[in-house]
């Protein structure tokens, strides 16, 4: 049964949903969570085309694409962190100092 | 079959809608968790049961409990901003957002997928002792270097992340 | 060789439901009754033959109780954290073996709900999912002690999972599969996972006592400092719920360690021998040799929690990080070494 499309179409609109979550948010949470929406379309669309190319590279891509993103993850959250903790925000509009 | 992909499919957009539009973080956490798992369960159908499993371990298990455990932890208020979004800036972004879909969508749809077919089908794998064992074998044999890297990437990004979240002594 | 019908699957997986969520139940009169044993007391023995009853007595009196939202909390969420707690529960279970695959009529029958070939890495991603219910109950309470609770559980949750999933690591390698029916079949004639793997025995031994948040662990809960930890706020069948999650969770970790380090269901093959059982009765035999071990195994819980003083948080993450990690790792390296070596 073929449903490339199915599969394809859906890792593209969640990309474009984590492209839009980048553009219209100013929270840097949500900001990173629309992230890991687009690196999770990113190992959809390798899973499907491992599937349908018969190889299982792209399974072995996906797994180092999580490996990127839990090590992103982790320093990520550690700057959130540091931040709130001199800025007391994680509002990204309000953390403009290198604008000057 | 068809109905689980589709289902799932739908679910996963639904929910990563809800994660860019919710305005209390620990919310669009959750739904992201449930995308994700809409994406772990696409992998079962696409016969990708190690990745899928590791999805749930490492994305649902460890990167999400992250998430919230920070946001709980600093304790945010949620945004006062449902209006903006539909400031003239972020319209455009949208719009854009929309076009890059268009466009992807389009690629998708009208070409097969074209490119050098690998040996991997699903029969050989079987006899070839699981899935398990036909995936570790490309990750110690062919990956091998990109594996060990990958171990220095994870070894820098705690070494960072205890470095940034220290308090100072 | 093909698989048994959907129909039967489904009656099947009904028939291990039932019994596995009978096991919450029991276990409360089981732990109440051992603790008053411990206590030189007698335990509650007034509704039915040596009370028995009781906990059914208790679930009526939970299911009857008021539905109580605390003002502020998030209603969706604080309704959904005990639900989140019970399907994890729930769920884990499915990939235990308790016999081994029965034939009947050319159809083969797998006594557990799904026979896995990445069971022991399924059981780790959805006991990872647990956190979840505890965080979230801690956070939409709206409460200073049920968000405390819930941070603890979570930090020591996610602590304690790492030491888990190393122990785990070295059982599995030295098994070479993921396979939970391999696993247990590799175990037969006494070759058990406790003998070769001690150490990984006593590190997930003493995880699974931090995972399901029991004393010497039960800092989540911590009821002389936190009131209640991450269910203080939570009445009724609300609660029940996380209850009935916490004790199928101890049930859920005794299989596995049955599974994984005493054989799973072998044991007990000089009796099947004896009476020269038929495979249906050869299955039942395999059932209660596992039976009996997770019963033991239950007790051992129980006991350990009317022993133990409870810790020091410092103490928690001290002995997590810094004693049981490193431990694990180096079980790890020396199991992998032996098997390089060809010793195992």
């Amino acid at each position: 049964m073929d449903y490339s499309g199915v599969m394809l179409v859906t890792s593209a609109a969640i990309f474009t949903i984590g492209v839009a979550g980048v553009l219209i948010r100013r929270n840097a949470l949500i900001f990173f969570m629309s992230i890991e929406l687009m690196l999770n379309a990113a190992n959809l669309a390798f899973a499907s085309f491992s599937y349908f190319l018969n190889s299982l590279d792209g399974q072995v891509f996906v797994f180092f694409v999580m490996m990127v993103a839990a090590a992103e993850a982790a320093v990520g959250l550690g700057i959130i962190i540091a931040i709130f903790k001199n800025r007391k925000t994680v509002d990204l509009y309000d953390l403009r100092l290198l604008q000057g | 079959m068809d109905w689980f992909v589709y289902g799932f499919s739908a679910l996963a957009i639904a929910s990563a809608i809800m994660v860019i539009t919710r305005r209390n973080p620990i919310i669009s956490a959750l739904y992201l968790c449930l995308t994700l798992f809409c994406l772990a369960a696409l992998f079962v159908l696409l016969e990708a049961y190690f990745i899928a499993a590791v999805q749930v371990l490492v994305y649902a298990g460890a990167v999400m409990v992250l998430f919230i455990f920070v946001i709980m932890l600093l304790n945010l208020d949620p945004e006062k901003m449902i209006v903006e979004y539909f400031q003239t800036p972020r319209m455009i972004s949208v719009i854009s957002a929309l076009l890059l879909f268009g466009f992807l969508t389009f690629v998708f749809w009208t070409n097969n997928i074209t490119g050098e077919r690998g040996y991997d089908f699903p029969v050989q794998i079987t006899q070839g002792g699981g899935h398990l064992k036909a995936m570790s074998s490309k990750l110690f044999t062919t990956f091998l270097l990109a594996f060990e890297v990958t171990s220095i990437l994870l070894l820098v990004a705690i070494v960072g992340a205890v470095v940034l979240a220290k308090r100072k002594v | 060789m093909e698989s048994i019908p959907l129909s039967w699957q489904l009656i099947k997986i009904s028939i291990i439901l039932i019994m596995f969520i009978s096991m919450a139940p029991l276990l409360v009169w089981f732990e109440r009754r051992v603790a008053a044993f411990i206590q030189d007391r007698l335990g509650p023995n007034r509704v039915g033959p040596i009370g028995i009853l009781q906990p059914v007595a208790d679930g009526i009196k939970l299911i009857f109780k008021e539905e109580f939202f605390p003002a502020l909390s998030n209603k969706v969420l604080y309704f959904l954290a005990p639900c989140i707690s019970l399907f994890v529960s729930l769920f884990v279970f499915a990939v235990i073996p308790f016999a081994a695959p029965v034939e009947i009529n050319g159809k083969i029958l797998y006594p557990q709900v799904a026979n896995l070939n990445i069971g022991m890495l399924y059981v780790l991603a959805i006991s990872s999912l647990g956190v979840y219910g505890i965080m979230i109950g801690g956070w939409s309470s709206n409460n200073k002690y049920s968000l405390l609770g819930g941070l603890r559980a979570s930090s020591q949750m996610i602590s304690y999972e790492l030491t888990m999933g190393m122990s785990v690591a070295a059982v599995v390698l030295f098994f070479g599969t993921f396979d939970l029916q391999k696993i247990v079949e590799t175990q037969s004639g006494f070759h058990w996972g406790v003998i070769f793997q001690p150490v990984s025995f006593f590190l997930f031994l003493v995880a699974a006592l931090a995972e399901s948040n029991r004393v010497p662990f039960d800092l989540p809960e911590g009821e002389t400092e936190l009131v209640g930890g991450y269910h203080t706020e939570y009445g009724g069948m609300k609660f029940g719920g996380f209850l009935f999650a916490e004790y199928l969770n101890i049930v859920t970790l005794s299989g596995m360690m049955v599974t994984l380090f005493f054989g799973g269901y072998n044991g007990l093959e000089w009796f099947s021998n004896l009476v020269d059982a038929s495979p249906v009765l050869n299955a039942v035999i395999q059932f209660s040799a596992f039976s009996i071990k997770t019963l033991l195994l239950l007790f051992f819980f129980v006991w350990v929690r009317w022993t133990y003083p409870r810790f020091r948080y410092d103490q928690i993450m001290r002995l997590g990080w810094k004693i049981l990690l490193p431990i694990s790792i180096g079980n790890l390296l020396v199991t992998a070494m032996l098997i390089y070596w060809g010793v195992f």
